[in-house]
């Protein structure tokens, strides 16, 4: 046995004052086993020595909480008898070394932690946090972990068979060196079924089941308790190797042996393994175990005591049966396939007596290691932060651009490529499922349905870890208020830097206080959770991260979708823009997105109001007034909207260029036409332009799922790109004095006028909304696509070949809109040039919307609005701006909205409207 | 009508079908462990989804060992029902009662998705309550559901009209699109598409009971 030096003392992450206090408690030196031992249950990952002192504050009592921390997970009533065992856990470090591995045995850990109570896990959700992918450092790494926690995450849940129904996925610097995996599981079970870690009943056995012990593993907490350096990339041994199978036996034998009644205490060996379970089931029954290690399965040979007691190998757990019953037990786990070894029995001197093979090898009071590890009232200061309080000069905004690269940035953009990796929907109870505010599961034995978010903000609670850390609890709960569950109990997972550094430690006190404050508000008090510190890479510190997972109750039922189910619904805001200014913008997705800064403050959170907005947003979602309804959070009002559209050709003006620019090419280009062909084939040619350019989105829509607001949109630059390219080029007019434009068209390939400036066009547009109006009333063709715009799911249900009518609405309404840009270029400028639509294809958009998408009312706005933009023109003249036309256009716009919104307000009973959960 | 639902350890879509065919289509189901050596007295066998046997070495390679199997081959022969849903799909084709092979999905990646899947024929035991061409959601979750089978043998099926659903979006590279096929008795099929996901209006489509429904309409046929 090796001597024990100061060197190996520092080498276990074991301070000298804490060596002394270990030499204290036993009244002698420790064995090199009992050091080792003494150093993971004092590590920080188990002990939570520097957090402890503070995490008191939490609230933790309520109506529904049946069991708060300090077991394997906290338990709320669920009703009917029933309830629900929630935790989340953070497998950080091993997934920076070993990004699959790591993820799964995450998962696999915290599962554990759901089943060793008796409860059969229901559901998963992950918060991942990585670095930039396009870091120009690091960007490949954070590519690599990315892919590896995805897939580690989705190889252990998948096969296990418990739906991964949530989460989120951000990306940030701070992530570089220490990507985040915070992994949160659910389970349901009956009241009187509930199992706890408590080794009572002196005598009765110890019984090891589960896997093989090997060398896996070992100190794999203490490496969870030190910041990496540049060796720690050596450290790979330490990250355990997961099996989901023998997890999904073990979870299948476990409930079946917990049902014979022979089970006294059960725990999962987790982290620090053998040692953890042992000590931590005797210290919360008052008891002791004595255990002998030539008893432990090993798969591998000449193990020392020390790697046994340390491993963290996967898939164990260790159970107290009663005396005389345990060839009840071992018959379930063998009927599994696994072992079920008797290691030891429980002893009534409270103290752990390990063996091997007879000799005594370590002895230590359990109490001593789970209860007595050190508590440190570490010194902190102001909290870590080097943002300034004053900001940049805001730039000059391009909305609709920057409005694209908000909703296509890594924190916003659609994450569907993760979480189809995932199988969400194993069990049948998601109601709702990943990739939207709240995830939903019914609770199939009661009428009661569960729901579940998990936040964090790593930005606001930089800029100011109380307040962040509220807005963070706050978001929370509205994702729960927007699908009309009521938030009952939390859990949370602080991911830190090195509480050792005062501005650290200053953080994580300021977090927990806020946190306290805001659950204390919600009533929603802590049932759990776990603290991560020492994520640092050489000295740079993760931002603090609070993540919180609430839960929420509500009815099962249809759950009230995030996505508009059909235009034409009125949007409502509920709750108000709330007060911000410029310092406070400082924290949003726009300032990182398109500022790529940060200063300032969170934005203001007033609890009081928000927990008033998020009643009245349950209420009228739980009434069913809601036909949609979706939180505010990331990326504000602006990315919401984009987000809950249904099929929306926003691409209009595109269209009307491609339109405009296949006629040029005729006019221009092509073959001369008899007269009386000319102009029919004009408006044919531009028509199948405007047509074509619509249907590329349309096929992507249809049988990709690209958002084809994103994709007409983007077009759009693409078609005014292509108009710039020809009349600068090919098409210039010589004559022009290098104006873009084109050569005019000739003589036959112009509209005829009819009267005064009105050309052929017009006629033509009476003639198409009068066809359209007809279309839509009577024919088949039109009662269809009705059907699919009030609701396309209802429409598939009722037979109606969604698909095809989606290409077909698509191509028509691209074909009008092209047909628009030929009666611009034949009807009014006859040739085709620069700026040809002043955002013709936008006013469309408004247009229609006004016209409550009627024909015969669109034709009846559009010469509103058409005179009102040519008045705009006419009174620049008389020294009045132009500009004064769009104010009046807003302003009808909006007048029009709040008179809808009045209307619908007084018939209430009526399916009434979209709503938009706001708030701060 | 009674349902055996096979558990091999490892199945996981094992309480969902029971689940299915007990509360939304209405009909009776039990369990059927991997070492029973003979299925009792059940109409019908549905080899559920899942990583049977952890599916090591190849999903459904281990399972066709298991003794259960040589229960439902004979089960088979005898004329039964047997339904295999992913896993269970695997298992079949492993187990050589449905030609063919199911391997890594062509984008490698274990994809969950709501798909549409057209039904091929309403001439089967498993289809007969729907109608061709008719188009059917019902989900998908899997990591290795690319179906292939040689020209021959997929020339076959088609001309033998074997081929009982396919994607209407390949979602994961089969040949000839294919998400089902039937043995050439008729009374075995294999699907990738969960239809026991797509049996309760509140998982958003009941499309999966057509081929419940026809399997109780069939069996009620033969009594």
């Amino acid at each position: 046995m090796s001597a024990i030096t100061p060197d190996l003392v520092e080498a276990h992450q074991l301070t000298p004052d804490e060596y002394r206090r270990i030499v204290e408690i036993l009244g002698r030196e420790p064995t090199y086993t009992e050091l080792g031992i003494f150093s993971v249950m004092w590590s920080e990952h188990c002990s939570y020595k520097s957090s402890r002192l503070h995490l008191r504050k939490l609230p933790t009592r309520g109506p529904h909480v049946l069991q708060g921390p300090g077991e394997n997970a906290g338990v709320i009533d669920i009703g009917d008898g029933w309830a629900i065992a929630f935790k989340i856990e953070s497998h950080n470090h091993p997934s920076f070394i070993e990004p699959f591995q790591g993820a799964a045995t995450g998962v696999g850990g915290i599962l554990r932690d759901i089943f060793t109570m008796g409860a059969r896990p229901i559901a998963v959700l992950d918060a991942l946090r990585f670095g930039p992918l396009d870091d120009p450092e690091a960007g490949a790494r954070n590519r690599r972990i990315l892919e590896g926690v995805v897939s580690g995450i989705a190889h252990y849940g998948n096969c296990f068979g418990v739906p991964t129904v949530g989460g989120e996925t951000v990306f940030d610097p701070c992530y570089n060196g220490n990507p985040l995996v915070n992994v949160l599981a659910l389970g349901v079970f009956r009241h009187d079924e509930i199992f706890y870690a408590r080794a009572s009943g002196v005598g009765n056995p110890v019984i090891y089941v589960g896997a093989k012990t090997g060398r896996d593993g070992i100190h794999g907490a203490s490496m969870a308790s030190a910041e990496f350096t540049e060796e720690s990339k050596q450290k790979r041994p330490n990250v355990q190797v997961g099996d989901p199978f023998l997890e999904k036996l073990l979870l299948e034998a476990c409930l079946e042996a917990m049902k014979t009644g022979a089970i006294v205490g059960i725990q999962d060996m987790g982290a620090a393994g053998l040692t953890c379970s042992t000590c931590e089931m005797g210290s919360r029954a008052g008891t002791g175990i004595e255990i002998d290690l030539q008893y432990v399965p090993q798969r591998e040979t000449g193990m020392t005591p020390y790697e046994i007691m340390l491993s963290e190998s996967q898939e164990r757990m260790l159970l107290v049966a009663e005396k005389g019953r345990e060839e009840e037990v071992a018959q379930v786990f063998r009927k599994w396939g696994l072992d079920a070894v008797t290691i030891g029995f429980v002893t009534g001197d409270g103290l752990l007596r390990v063996k091997d093979h007879g000799a005594l090898v370590a002895e230590i009071p359990t109490r001593a290691l789970a209860e007595d590890a050190p508590v440190y009232d570490r010194p902190y200061t102001k909290p870590y932060r080097r943002a300034r309080m004053d900001w940049p000069e805001p730039a000059a905004a391009d909305v609709q651009a920057d409005l694209v690269a908000l909703v296509t940035s890594g924190d916003l953009c659609s994450k569907r490529w993760i979480w189809e990796q995932y199988d969400y929907m194993v069990r049948t109870n998601t109601l709702r499922g990943p990739g939207a505010d709240a995830a939903v599961i019914r609770i199939k034995e009661t009428g009661t349905s569960i729901a579940v978010s998990l936040d964090g903000n790593e930005r606001y609670c930089y800029l100011d870890p109380r307040e962040g850390v509220r807005l963070v609890v706050a978001e929370c709960c509205r994702n729960l208020s927007a699908v009309g569950a009521h938030p009952v109990a939390a859990t949370n997972n602080l991911n830190f830097g090195n509480p050792e550094r005062p501005e650290i430690m200053g953080q994580l006190v300021e977090t927990i206080e806020g946190m306290a404050e805001a659950c204390r508000f919600f009533e929603t008090p802590i049932t759990g959770g776990n603290v991560s510190l020492y994520n640092e890479t050489l000295g740079e510190p993760v931002r603090p991260s609070p993540v919180i997972g609430i839960v929420g109750l509500m009815k099962t039922g249809p759950v009230t979708p995030t996505e508009f189910p059909r235009p034409g619904l009125a949007v409502v805001l509920v709750g108000g823009l709330g007060f911000s200014d410029w310092r406070r913008f400082g924290g949003t997705q726009y300032a990182k997105v398109i500022l790529k800064a940060l200063w300032g403050l969170p934005p203001a959170l007033d609890m009081d109001y928000e927990k008033r907005v998020q009643a009245a947003v349950r209420e009228i979602v739980r009434a069913g007034w809601a036909a949609s309804s979706h939180d505010l959070s990331g990326g504000g009002l602006g990315v919401a909207l984009a987000f809950t559209m249904g099929l929306w050709n926003i691409g209009a003006e595109g269209q009307l260029l491609m339109g405009a620019l296949a006629a040029s090419w005729l006019a221009l280009a092509g073959p001369a036409l008899p007269p009386a062909a000319a102009v029919p084939v004009l408006g044919l040619l531009g028509a199948a332009g405007g047509a074509l350019w619509a249907l590329g989105p349309a096929l992507l829509r249809a049988y990709v799922g690209v958002s084809e607001i994103i994709s007409t949109l983007m077009l759009n630059y693409v078609a005014a790109l292509w108009v710039d390219y020809l009349v600068f080029g090919a098409w210039a007019d010589p004559a022009a004095f290098s104006f873009p434009y084109s050569r005019p068209f000739p003589e036959g390939m112009r509209f005829p006028l009819l009267v005064g400036e009105i050309h052929l066009g017009a006629l033509l547009a009476l003639g198409l909304a009068a066809l359209l109006a007809w279309g839509l009333r009577r024919t088949r063709w039109g009662f269809e696509v009705r059907a699919i715009g009030a609701g396309a799911e209802a429409a598939h249900a009722a037979g109606v070949a969604v698909r095809r009518y989606v290409l077909a609405v698509m191509a028509v309404s691209g074909a009008l809109a092209g047909l628009a840009g030929v009666g611009e270029v034949a009807g009014v400028v006859h040739r085709l040039q620069q700026g040809l639509s002043p955002g013709y294809g936008f006013s469309a958009i408004i247009v229609a919307w006004m016209a409550g998408l009627h024909p015969w009312a669109v034709v009846a706005v559009a010469v509103l609005f058409a005179g009102l933009l040519n008045g705009g023109f006419v009174i620049q003249t008389a020294g009045v701006p132009a500009a004064i036309a769009a104010m009046l256009q807003a302003l009808i716009l909006f007048f029009v909205l709040a008179g809808e919104v009045a209307v619908r307000r007084r018939r209430r009973h009526r399916l009434l409207a979209s709503s938009a959960a706001g708030g701060a | 009508m009674k349902f055996g639902v096979v558990v091999f350890p490892g199945s996981n879509c094992d309480h969902d079908a029971w689940y299915a065919v007990v509360h939304n289509l209405g009909h009776t189901a039990e369990f059927v462990w991997h070492e029973a050596s003979s299925l009792g007295d059940v109409d019908a066998v549905i080899l559920p989804g899942g990583f049977s046997y952890g599916d090591y070495l190849r999903s459904g390679a281990i399972a066709k060992f298991s003794p259960v199997m040589a229960a439902v081959r004979r089960f088979a022969a005898e004329g039964g029902l047997v339904l295999g849903i992913c896993n269970g799909f695997q298992i079949l084709v492993e187990s050589g009662l449905l030609p063919g092979a199911l391997i890594r999905n062509r984008g490698l990646k274990f994809i969950c998705r709501q798909v549409s899947v057209r039904l091929e024929t309403a001439d089967s035991p498993f289809t007969n309550a729907g109608r061709r061409g008719e188009i059917l959601r019902i989900p998908v979750a899997h990591g290795e559901g690319c179906y292939v089978a040689d020209e021959r043998t997929l020339d076959e099926l088609e001309a033998e009209d074997r081929v009982a659903f396919r994607y209407v979006e390949n979602v994961n590279g089969s040949l000839r699109s294919i998400a089902g096929i039937l043995n050439r008795e008729r009374n075995i099929l294999g699907m990738m598409p969960h239809p026991e996901r797509a049996s309760d209006p509140l998982m958003g489509s009941t499309d999966g009971l057509v081929v419940f429904r026809s399997m109780v309409a069939a069996l009620a046929l033969n009594r």
